[in-house]
């Protein structure tokens, strides 16, 4: 009896200690449960980069999107799902010392406009007009998909914006505004359209965060460059160039992205400190009350890179250069020869032609609308001057 | 009867693939090509055109196989029923004068001109959507192309390619003269190219050395063509183009000698292997000219002769494809060296340096016989210091005549005789030889009037200065500041005491 309640406690406990190891496994199985909720639940990224201002001394905000761009393409998004509007072309302005090239650092070591780019809205185009309808995706039917935002509700769209601002608006090629309200909406109409998963608003102009203040929508993170009230200030000119190259917050913030490759597991409270006062001379700001999750759990990656798959194989395919095509198609010339009479090309300057031809008339259309109102009032006073009787003389 | 359907069925399958085996996809080419000319004004222009032809019409069949043609313009063409479609974007001018005329010149910004098919109902519909598709094919703001920039020429643009009739309803022209060039519209033209920019001469489209560039052109024409000497049926050919003319004063300081790397910073290593064709012409037709001979390194293997424009012209051809062009290298440098032979041609200048030296400008020109020679050189007016001013300026200043020292031919051959002695003035310059005696002749000076200040101004300021400052100043500095004292007179003095006594003596009363 004794012996076998002694088995029995032996059995216990070696069950006890077999369960052990079970429930350790069970429990971290819950805490990568419980991480995966804190996860972003995207299949896919978006990108909005838009420069607002015009004319060459505003090369810098030229060059501070381009450079968000240049980041955000080597971290994988493609050029289908980036919008890049540039309010100027700085590349291939007569000024530019260097056609073809945008640099960011002074003595010209990094070109941002490279070889491989891709300008969806340029120079006219971009007006405020067109980015909210870009955003908010009102376009109409005839524009191209390269400048359609054609995001789900699965995405995350990172949206920046640079050129010259104050406390509640941002200017468009120094002609019109776009104010802080108007973007508030703009993304209040994208959340009830389901049009993103989560977005980051990134801002350099002067008094940026003002632009942030009115945001109503959930899931949303902003960054500014400057507090309202202070300027964001310009970091380094090029005697070469002549102009200030890049703004000082989107420089660090470059310089920050260069270091972040695809699978880098740095989160968004490294972003926060980017550029502390003594580096901007302005104090960026933040704002995460929106926002679902904690800063830190969220990755630089889920906005700045992007979702890609990727299946990997081993097996090797060699193209060889298909040489059979050649002869096979004479059988279907041949067969064609007798039912068509040869076709000839058009003579390039007929003169006598020409000088004989009569200039085409437009086709008549019946007077409409206004002319035959006129008429009608015509007639209608002549006739009740007159009397109807009068028709007869007339019929 | 039920059984004998699926069985037709099973026999239509198993006949399927035998029959979809004869019928290939329509066969396509792609032919390249560079040509380099020198120009006369020493710069180099450099155009490629790539030709891709398909042999497919793409009207009557039901395409889904795009091999080399690319599928964006294969659809567009089938889906707005496209006759033919040219389209340019264009940076700087094809200056006429100094590079004389062009293979293909288009005007400055974007323009774009569409043959619709006959069986397009709405004309101005299709290109509204034709140019928004394409503004977002190439980067541009084609979008901007609507009834207000659209025109239908009457008489001209007749189509290029084939064409049964042209009614020219069926014709839309656009022309956006403020559309820029840049990288972002010649990314997307690479990508239309087969081999892109991995292989053949597409290797050497680089954005920044071709935008570095006086003139920059690239185009794309989209027409049918004939598909052989019988004409019997259509092929469809793409035609890319683009022309860039290298100024020889920014990329070289004027030196003539040009090669692929200095153009393009690449060179060519391998033709596209997809190309039937890969070939680069060298224009030498101005071999030698005004003793000038042009070099082509490495020497060509052959050449070829050809009217172009209206002239003849000779080319030294490359073909990438053959084996003997790229053997010994890996890679072909073309190079292109203007040799002249020495002592023909001098030029010495002095810029000269305010107040301490003149300018010198010594030049031995050859001048061409029967011809009319002039040397201008430009100058400005500049304002001197007010010291340095003559008394009479508005005479004006002299510049020095020019000399000109030549050889001229003597009609009749001078006797080489004891010239020491000779009367007259031909023993003044050494005889040089009996073909030909030296002269020297001088132009007039030349009269500049400088700016001249007014030099009399500075003394009627003077006076018109002080007088204000005496009369309106004055007159109140002395209201302000002068104070009244009453004074009582004197009681005279030595002169009144005199005259006291000599009134005494005459006995009247004194003063």
């Amino acid at each position: 009896m004794a012996d076998t309640c002694f088995l029995g406690q032996g059995c216990t406990t070696l069950v006890g200690l077999l369960l052990l190891p079970f429930g350790s496994l069970a429990a971290s199985q819950i805490e990568d449960q419980a991480e995966q909720l804190f996860r972003s639940g995207h299949t896919n990224n978006w990108a909005v980069l838009v420069c607002t201002s015009r004319f060459w001394f505003n090369y810098r905000h030229v060059a501070n999107t381009l450079s968000v761009y240049r980041s955000v393409k080597r971290l994988g998004i493609p050029d289908s799902h980036i919008v890049l509007m540039l309010a100027d072309d700085m590349a291939c302005n007569p000024r530019n010392p260097k056609p073809a090239t945008v640099f960011s650092h002074k003595n010209m070591e990094l070109n941002v406009y490279g070889d491989d780019v891709e300008v969806d809205y340029r120079s006219y185009e971009v007006t405020v007009e067109n980015f909210l309808r870009v955003l908010t995706g009102r376009i109409p039917s005839s524009t191209p998909r390269s400048k359609h935002l054609l995001s789900d509700d699965r995405s995350n769209i990172l949206i920046y914006m640079t050129g010259h601002g104050g406390n509640g608006f941002l200017k468009f090629q120094d002609s019109e505004e776009i104010t802080n309200i108007e973007l508030a909406d703009a993304f209040e109409q994208m959340w009830q359209k389901r049009r993103y998963n989560e977005l980051l608003f990134i801002i350099d102009t002067c008094q940026g965060a003002s632009m942030y203040e009115r945001f109503y929508s959930p899931n949303i993170m902003a960054l500014a460059s400057s507090q309202v009230g202070e300027d964001s200030l310009s970091h380094q000119p090029d005697p070469a160039i002549g102009v200030h190259l890049m703004d000082r917050y989107t420089f660090y913030v470059l310089e920050f992205l260069e270091e972040i490759n695809p699978a880098s597991q740095t989160n968004m409270n490294d972003l926060f400190q980017v550029c502390p006062k003594s580096l901007c001379v302005s104090t960026p700001g933040h704002r995460t009350d929106l926002f679902q999750r904690d800063p830190k759990n969220v990755l630089i990656t889920d906005f700045f890179g992007s979702v890609r798959k990727v299946e990997i194989t081993t097996e090797t395919i060699s193209l060889q250069p298909d040489s059979g095509i050649m002869e096979s198609s004479y059988k279907k010339d041949l067969m064609d020869e007798e039912l068509m009479e040869p076709l000839k090309y058009a003579e390039q300057l007929p003169v006598a032609q020409i000088i004989h031809q009569k200039p085409k008339l437009k086709d008549w259309h019946p007077p409409g609308g206004f002319i035959l109102g006129l008429w009608a009032l015509i007639i209608m006073v002549f006739f009740k001057t007159y009397g109807i009787k009068h028709m007869k003389f007339i019929f | 009867m039920a059984a004998a359907a699926p069985l037709s069925l099973l026999v239509l399958l198993l006949l399927g693939p035998g029959v979809w085996g004869q019928t290939d996809p329509p066969r396509d080419s792609l032919r390249e090509e560079l040509v380099i000319t020198p120009l006369p004004s020493g710069d180099v222009a450099a155009t490629f055109q790539f030709r891709t032809r398909w042999d497919s019409e793409l009207q009557r069949e039901e395409v889904s196989h795009y091999r080399l043609f690319p599928k964006a313009l294969g659809q567009l063409i089938s889906k707005y029923s496209l006759r033919e479609l040219h389209l340019s974007l264009t940076q700087g001018f094809w200056r006429t004068r100094y590079w004389g005329t062009p293979f293909l010149q288009a005007p400055s910004g974007a323009e774009l001109w569409a043959w619709f098919q006959d069986t397009v109902t709405d004309v101005d519909k299709s290109w509204k959507e034709l140019s928004n598709v394409l503004s977002g094919i190439f980067c541009a703001s084609l979008n901007f192309i609507d009834s207000t920039n659209t025109v239908t020429p009457s008489a001209s643009f007749k189509p290029l390619g084939l064409a049964n009739g042209t009614d020219h309803s069926f014709l839309r022209y656009a022309v956006l003269p403020r559309e820029v060039v840049c990288t972002e519209n010649l990314t997307p033209w690479k990508k239309l190219l087969p081999c892109s920019s991995k292989a053949g001469l597409s290797v050497l489209l680089k954005a920044d050395r071709l935008f570095h560039t006086s003139y920059h052109s690239q185009a794309v024409h989209i027409r049918p063509v004939c598909r052989d000497a019988r004409c019997a049926s259509i092929s469809w050919e793409l035609r890319q183009t683009l022309s860039v003319v290298f100024d020889a004063f920014v990329t070289g300081q004027g030196k003539q000698d040009w090669s692929l790397f200095r153009m393009f910073s690449r060179t060519l290593t391998e033709p596209c292997p997809l190309a039937s064709e890969s070939q680069v012409y060298v224009d030498v037709t101005n071999y030698s000219q005004d003793n000038e001979t042009l070099e082509v390194y490495p020497p060509p293997l052959t050449t070829y002769q050809d009217v172009v424009l209206g002239t003849r012209k000779t080319y030294a051809v490359y073909d990438l494809l053959d084996m003997a062009v790229i053997n010994n290298s890996r890679s072909l440098n073309l190079q292109l060296k203007w040799k002249r032979p020495p002592g023909n041609g001098y030029i010495h200048y002095q810029p000269a340096q305010d107040r301490m030296q003149p300018h010198l400008l010594e030049m031995l020109i050859q001048l061409p016989a029967s011809s009319v020679t002039k040397v201008s050189i430009q100058f400005e007016r500049a304002l001197l210091k007010w010291t340095e001013y003559t008394p009479d300026p508005n005479h004006g200043f002299y510049v020095s005549p020019s000399v000109l020292s030549a050889l001229v031919p003597s009609e009749v051959a001078a006797q080489p005789v004891d010239w020491e002695e000779s009367p007259l003035f031909n023993t003044l310059f050494p005889a040089s030889g009996s073909s030909s005696h030296f002269v020297r002749l001088y132009t007039e000076p030349l009269l500049v009037s400088l700016p001249t200040p007014d030099f009399s101004m500075p003394y009627n300021v003077i006076c018109l200065t002080c007088t204000v400052v005496a009369v309106c100043y004055g007159s109140f500095y002395n209201l302000l500041t002068r104070t009244f004292q009453i004074e009582e007179p004197s009681k005279g003095g030595l002169a009144r005491r005199l005259a006291n006594l000599i009134r005494r003596a005459r006995g009247v009363p004194p003063l």
